[in-house]
């Protein structure tokens, strides 16, 4: 008989885990999305980094008081979701904009879209697009003056209204630029596809260099942390129907590249649409999920009175997505009875 | 392993009702002497796993953690432990519930893990057939190598098992599924496939669970089972390999199922090994045997670590389903920070039989048990997976065992009810 009276410990199996957990996950999200950030506050200069700086401070600031104050390591803030919300409503936001904008729209982005769901896991919408959309009904014009991209001489150079106070400046004194999809809808002009992929054009903050966020996209699937099937989705749709609306339409309608390239789409379905907690579990619910924001980019942006559709195309498919899981529930192992095997 | 000085035996060895003691304390017995009875058909009987004297018959501690009667022998260290019963069995003439008697007098019970009674699964009901015979050669779960040890070691014993198992079944052709990872094995058997018998080795992808029943059927056949039926619904029966040569060793040697192969292992044990060990020994002997366990040693396990038993005891015997002992450290050892979920559906990816743990999960944490069953929760076959992709740390199979539980119970209860409104009317 064993010498050794060892207290062991008694659980159920599994004994073995995987080492992956929620913070790790967001993580590596919030690594994927250093590349383009760094491009934003490259081309914007360092109004950006205040923007995204002030839209984290808000999201995180929020949820900790929301939750209690407790000590940040047992807060929910500490499983870093907050971080990427307010990382990734910075980076939809114009580089100019007054940071007291931003911090309110962190503030929104936390209240209306996450803590009053009940906090991870249980929104329905997707948080920072909430508060874009919030900012969006709130402050039409500040979040439609675009500054121009300039070179790293202007770095230090605040652009626009960084340090407006809130409700008092009245917004004019920014210089603005068209963005692409403006500049196509609005006059027709296409932007060079150069621009558009390394991100040399006006826009938002985080969505203007493509080929930076497909490197952190890329990075996100190799860790297997993004659905690929998304993104795929979404680029498959929008491209084929803007080629088929080019096609019948005649060349009022910009093409399947120009919108691949243009605007938050890179941004939106890589990382706002790929959101877990918004979009559907199964893998045909997340095909048919990512068909529909493909879609309805590509009717707003043609059709409506916006140049851009990004924003209310996923949030109006983050609404369908419970109906979408429970169309496309998985058929389990053994539920049809297997053909009689001919002998 | 040499001979521990005492084996416990304990009456509750398999799924069904417990053995009957038919020798008492005192009496000597020889290595491969009954020592208890069947009680009933779903039962099988037990025997001395080596020679001596019975010691006791009493509770002794059990691995599944309720403590059981048992039958305790002094071994006999002088005794050449020769086999009591040393007549091979005619497997080709005798007629088939001759053959399935045998099974069950030898003792036999599925040595993956379930020990379900190897008889019971080998009775072909009434109206259905058996086509093809599959021998689980796949590791049912990631640390064991029992199942690698045996196909290496006793390709003869494999092949006669084979041969008995068709005739009783009457089964048209036999797989044996091996992982890609074991191609030693695969050759081996490739090699010693008698020319007479249908028979194929199939090579699997190396997974977990690629050893449970329904999956080996899946990878092999292309066939589903049924949702809520056995294996024989398909057409198909399946044993694990380390059965099947127990058997082949019945026919040729006349010896029951008194020793099965143990993979001892794991970051606590100093040196791990993959034994032959007497049915009976203490899990402390084996360990002992196996230059005992670390002291930052925190869970001993029965089985693997996917879906085995943490043990509180070492003194507890190692039994007939006992494919492994596994022995982890402070560093194996989890008590995570549960998050909530995230809906990433990992666990959906994992899911071997494509439920939605997502969805069950909220439900078991709500106590939602009726609309689990609507989710098809029996079909769950308790893995293991999805608790072990998880990146919120939920212990989904953990909540589903007790749903499950729960829900069999209202079951039965219901059933009482019909009954006695039968009687009442």
């Amino acid at each position: 008989m064993s010498d050794q009276r060892q207290q062991f410990i008694l659980s159920t199996s599994p004994f073995l885990k995987r080492p992956v957990d929620t913070p790790s996950i967001m993580r590596h999200v919030i690594y994927s999305l250093v590349p383009a950030l760094a491009g934003g506050v490259y081309f914007f200069g360092l109004s950006a980094l205040l923007v995204v700086l002030s839209c984290i401070v808000a999201c995180c600031l929020t949820e900790w008081i929301v939750t209690g104050r407790g000590s940040l390591r047992q807060s929910p803030v500490a499983d870093g979701s907050a971080v990427v919300t307010g990382l990734l409503l910075g980076m939809t936001l114009p580089p100019g904009l007054p940071l007291w904008m931003a911090f309110f729209g962190g503030v929104v982005a936390m209240l209306l879209g996450k803590v009053i769901f009940g906090g991870l896991g249980q929104n329905v919408f997707n948080p920072s697009l909430v508060g874009r959309a919030f900012l969006q009904a709130c402050f039409p014009v500040a979040l439609t003056t675009w500054v121009f991209n300039s070179n790293i001489s202007g770095f230090f150079q605040l652009r626009g209204d960084t340090f407006a106070l809130p409700f008092l400046s009245p917004v004019v004194d920014a210089v603005s630029a068209a963005t692409p999809l403006a500049k196509m809808k609005f006059e027709a002009t296409p932007t060079d596809i150069r621009a558009l992929l390394m991100g040399t054009t006006s826009g938002s903050i985080g969505e203007t260099s493509t080929v930076l966020l497909l490197l952190g996209g890329a990075y996100l699937a190799y860790r297997r942390f993004l659905n690929w099937r998304i993104p795929v989705g979404i680029f498959v749709t929008a491209f084929v129907l803007a080629q088929a609306l080019r096609f019948f339409g005649g060349d009022t309608y910009a093409g399947g590249t120009f919108h691949l390239l243009s605007g938050g789409l890179a941004l939106g379905a890589l990382f706002m649409a790929t959101d877990p907690v918004t979009s559907p579990v199964t893998p045909r619910g997340c095909w048919i999920f990512a068909a529909g924001v493909g879609a309805l980019v590509v009717v707003i942006r043609q059709f409506s009175g916006l140049p851009e559709g990004v924003m209310y195309a996923i949030l109006i498919m983050n609404g369908a997505t419970p109906l979408i899981d429970r169309w496309t529930q998985p058929r389990i192992y053994g539920a049809k009875q297997p053909k009689e095997a001919a002998s | 392993m040499p001979y521990p000085d005492e084996l416990v035996l304990p009456l509750s060895q398999h799924l069904g009702a417990p053995s009957v003691p038919i020798v008492k304390v005192g009496d000597r017995v020889v290595r491969g002497q009954r020592i208890a009875d069947a009680n009933g058909f779903v039962s099988v009987p037990l025997h001395a796993s080596a020679t001596g004297t019975v010691a006791a018959i009493e509770k002794r501690p059990h691995p599944s953690g309720t403590p059981g009667e048992a039958i305790v022998i002094r071994v006999d260290h002088t005794s050449p432990q020769t086999l009591y019963n040393e007549k091979p069995i005619d497997w080709d003439h005798l007629p088939v519930d001759q053959l399935l008697t045998a099974v069950q007098q030898g003792g036999f019970v599925g040595l993956g893990g379930a020990a379900f009674p190897t008889h019971v699964k080998f009775v072909v009901p009434e109206g259905k057939r058996v086509e093809w015979f599959l021998v689980n050669g796949a590791e049912c779960e990631p640390y064991l190598t029992s199942d690698h040890r045996i196909m290496v070691q006793y390709a003869g014993e494999i092949f006669l098992g084979i041969r008995l198992a068709m005739r009783i079944l009457g089964a048209k052709k036999c797989f044996i599924g091996v992982e890609r990872n074991k191609w030693d094995a695969i050759v081996g058997l490739r090699e010693s496939i008698p020319a007479d018998l249908p028979c194929e080795v199939v090579p699997l992808q190396v997974k977990y669970p690629q050893g449970a029943e329904k999956m080996l059927i899946s990878a092999i056949l292309h066939r589903d089972v049924p949702s809520g039926r056995l294996p024989i619904d398909a057409q198909v029966v399946v044993s694990n390999v380390g059965s099947i040569a127990g058997m082949g060793e019945m026919i040729s040697l006349g010896k029951p199922l008194i020793e099965r192969i143990v993979t001892v292992t794991g970051p606590g044990v100093r040196n791990p090994a993959t034994l032959m060990v007497p049915v009976g020994t203490l899990m402390s002997d084996v360990l002992d045997h196996c230059g005992g366990i670390t002291d930052d040693t925190r869970q001993v396990l029965n089985g693997g670590p996917m879906m085995g038993k943490a043990q509180y005891d070492l003194d507890v015997p190692v039994l007939k389903g006992t494919s492994g002992i596994v022995c982890l450290t402070d560093a194996d050892v989890l008590s995570r920070r549960e998050y909530p979920c995230i809906r990433c559906s990992s666990c959906l990816d994992a899911c071997p039989v494509f439920l939605n743990p997502s969805e069950l999960g909220f439900l078991a944490r709500t106590g939602q048990y009726d609309d689990m069953l609507r989710l098809h929760i029996m079909d769950c076959m308790e893995c293991g997976s999805c608790s072990y992709v998880c990146p919120s740390n939920i212990p989904l199979v953990q909540r589903f065992r007790v749903a499950k539980a729960l829900l069999r119970e209202e079951q039965a209860r219901e059933k009482e009810k019909e009954k006695e409104k039968a009687k009442a009317v």
